[in-house]
């Protein structure tokens, strides 16, 4: 694919960048302060869209930045390391159910759980990747559908997660006096951690270690006579993609206040694997749009009933026809 | 004094021996050559002293440590680099990446400094880019630096490749043939840029390659293999007079007559 430097803004955009972004439509983000004001414009309507609307749009949104972290967390896996995973609604649930434990049973306040949640998601991800990632892309994946099955499984076999009724009671988290119980509560909340999903994948996609991460993708053995130790690397994306869902999972408890082992099924996980697909893998506003287009499809479909996931499938099938790296994918020669 | 030595190594896959036997040495600050005709066994050779092959017998020792039992990564980082037969450059991303890439085991900035930059971590990445911008002006392609290592001609992206061994601030680098494909200007250069990383940079050079010409001008000693056992040893000369290496490339002089 040419590369095209010029933008309609005529600023002249840094190779670097130019390289990074700018993608059919999307030729004019390419420059970077128009694309700087558009995520400030972005922005500043996601912060007072709770002004206008009704509990109702708030709950559908609140719901789809929540899969924004969820996505961007699976994203890191997927995306940046290439490590196709199909049980991560496990580490959801590792989040979901400390906090619910914890508050429920032990008394923590809600914001001592996040601490446990992140030490509880990276154990979980270093037991389930640690022996696993020595395997290559398809074997990975039965691998971790089957961890994620176990995952949920547990949850409703044992006592402290409360079997196949789960968890009811949880703490509402309190804030500076502020006790978040009201949607827009939670609206404001999925976003700042949607916004420091972004940041953070940004940051980590731009490091010594997101390099790592896209040398062990494209060529695992030069990268390995280049000195980096591939299963390191993974354990390390697979840590961090844990962690993002561990602490999604805590906010999640938290909004619902009552948590069931089937909210966790494999379902679930392909759900979110959805959104990273079939927004673009590795880039994150693509990741962003898939998963608001995951979570707003149905809901703007809500009127033809049973049909809407028919025409849900139709239109996902006509995209990977004509954008078979999804929506905004990264750019790859 | 020998920064590397391997000791009588074998190596099977299955029935099939690939290297029996065999035992070398390379002096530290020479150029060394392996050669041997096709199919003699001097990649998998390669590949056994850089940890991607286990041989089941002897001892490879690299600055008096043994490294057998090493995995590749490792051994990279105690100062063993390579380059492959093949090309195998990132390919979706730019020169300066790829090379970047050298500095990895030499780096240490982890998820904490990724998120929140440091003084620690900013100081490296800058580092990391000036080392590997040398790298690139050392072997000439420093202009091409932004460019997708893809879209560079066959002959510049060997060089990203020597780049990039360049960039892990090796001892000891192995060319795996990096003659291959390259017209007579370009192997012209490849021969005074090896002289200038021994002389330059201080860093021992062990080559495998076909082609001989380069071979007898650069090395100051050569071992050849045939059929996974060493025939010859000595100086360009001595190999080149050897009946055994004649054999090896040419057959036996009654073959030919038959």
């Amino acid at each position: 694919m040419s590369r095209k430097r010029d933008n309609p803004a005529g600023t002249a955009a840094p190779e670097v960048f130019a390289r990074r972004s700018g993608f059919g439509p999307f030729q004019a983000l390419q420059s970077r302060r128009n694309w700087f004001a558009i995520n400030i414009a972005l922005l500043i309507i996601a912060i007072v869209i709770p002004f206008k609307a009704n509990n109702y749009v708030l709950e559908v949104l609140a719901n789809a930045w929540f899969y924004v972290v969820l996505c961007l967390g699976l994203n890191i896996v997927i995306g940046y390391a290439g490590l196709l995973d199909l049980g991560y609604a496990a580490f959801f649930a590792v989040g979901a159910y400390t906090t619910a434990i914890l508050t429920s049973q032990f008394g923590f306040n809600f914001w001592l759980t996040i601490p446990f949640a992140v030490i509880f998601a990276t154990i979980a991800g270093i037991v389930i990747g640690g022996p696993t990632l020595r395997l290559r892309s398809d074997y990975l994946a039965i691998v971790t559908l089957g961890f994620g099955e176990i995952t949920r499984i547990a949850a409703r076999n044992l006592k402290i997660t409360g079997g196949a009724s789960g968890l009811i009671g949880i703490d509402r988290p309190n804030l500076f006096g502020l006790d978040l119980y009201q949607i827009s509560h939670y609206y404001y909340v999925f976003l700042v951690l949607a916004v420091l999903a972004c940041f953070v994948s940004y940051r980590l996609q731009h490091s010594r270690l997101g390099r790592a991460w896209q040398y062990v993708r494209e060529d695992e053995d030069a990268a390995e006579a280049m000195g980096i130790n591939r299963v390191m690397i993974k354990l390390y994306a697979y840590i961090i993609g844990a962690v993002f869902a561990g602490i999604a999972g805590c906010f999640f408890a938290a909004k619902m206040t009552a948590i069931s082992p089937e909210t966790f099924t494999f379902n679930q996980s392909v759900l979110i694997l959805l959104g990273v697909v079939l927004g673009g893998m590795g880039k994150i506003p693509g990741v962003m749009i898939g998963a608001f287009a995951l979570v707003l499809f149905p809901e703007v479909f809500r009127d033809i009933g049973a049909m809407r996931m028919l025409v849900f499938a139709v239109v996902m099938l006509i995209i990977m026809l004509y954008r078979p790296h999804g929506i905004w994918p990264e750019k790859r020669q | 004094m020998s920064l590397l030595e391997a000791t009588k190594i074998s190596l099977r896959f299955g029935g099939l021996k690939v290297i029996e036997n065999l035992s070398f040495t390379v002096q530290e600050g020479s150029i060394a050559s392996l050669i041997g005709p096709n199919g003699a066994g001097k990649t998998s050779v390669f590949n056994c002293l850089t940890g991607f092959y286990r041989p089941q017998e002897g001892e490879i020792t690299f600055a008096g440590r043994s490294i057998l039992r090493k995995k590749p990564h490792k051994i990279t980082a105690r100062g063993m680099a390579r380059t492959f037969q093949n090309l195998r450059l990132f390919k979706t991303m730019s020169v300066l990446e790829n090379v970047m890439s050298g500095m990895h085991c030499r780096t240490s900035a982890g998820a904490f400094g990724a998120i929140f930059h440091p003084p620690s971590q900013r100081r490296e990445e800058k580092e990391i880019r000036r080392v590997s911008q040398e790298c690139l002006e050392f072997v000439g392609i420093l202009d091409k630096k932004d460019r997708a290592a893809s879209n560079l001609p066959y002959g510049d992206q060997r060089r990203v490749e020597w780049a990039r061994a360049l960039a892990t601030k090796p001892r000891l680098l192995l060319f795996d043939e990096p003659a291959a494909g390259l017209n007579y200007d370009e192997k012209e250069r490849l021969i005074a840029l090896i002289h200038r990383i021994r002389s330059e940079l201080g860093i021992t050079v062990f080559l495998i390659e076909h082609d001989m010409g380069l071979v007898m001008k650069v090395s100051e000693n050569i071992t050849v293999i045939d059929y996974g056992q060493k025939i010859a040893e000595g100086t360009a000369e001595e190999v080149q007079s050897n009946p055994r290496v004649i054999e090896a490339y040419l057959g036996k002089e009654e073959e030919e007559a038959a």
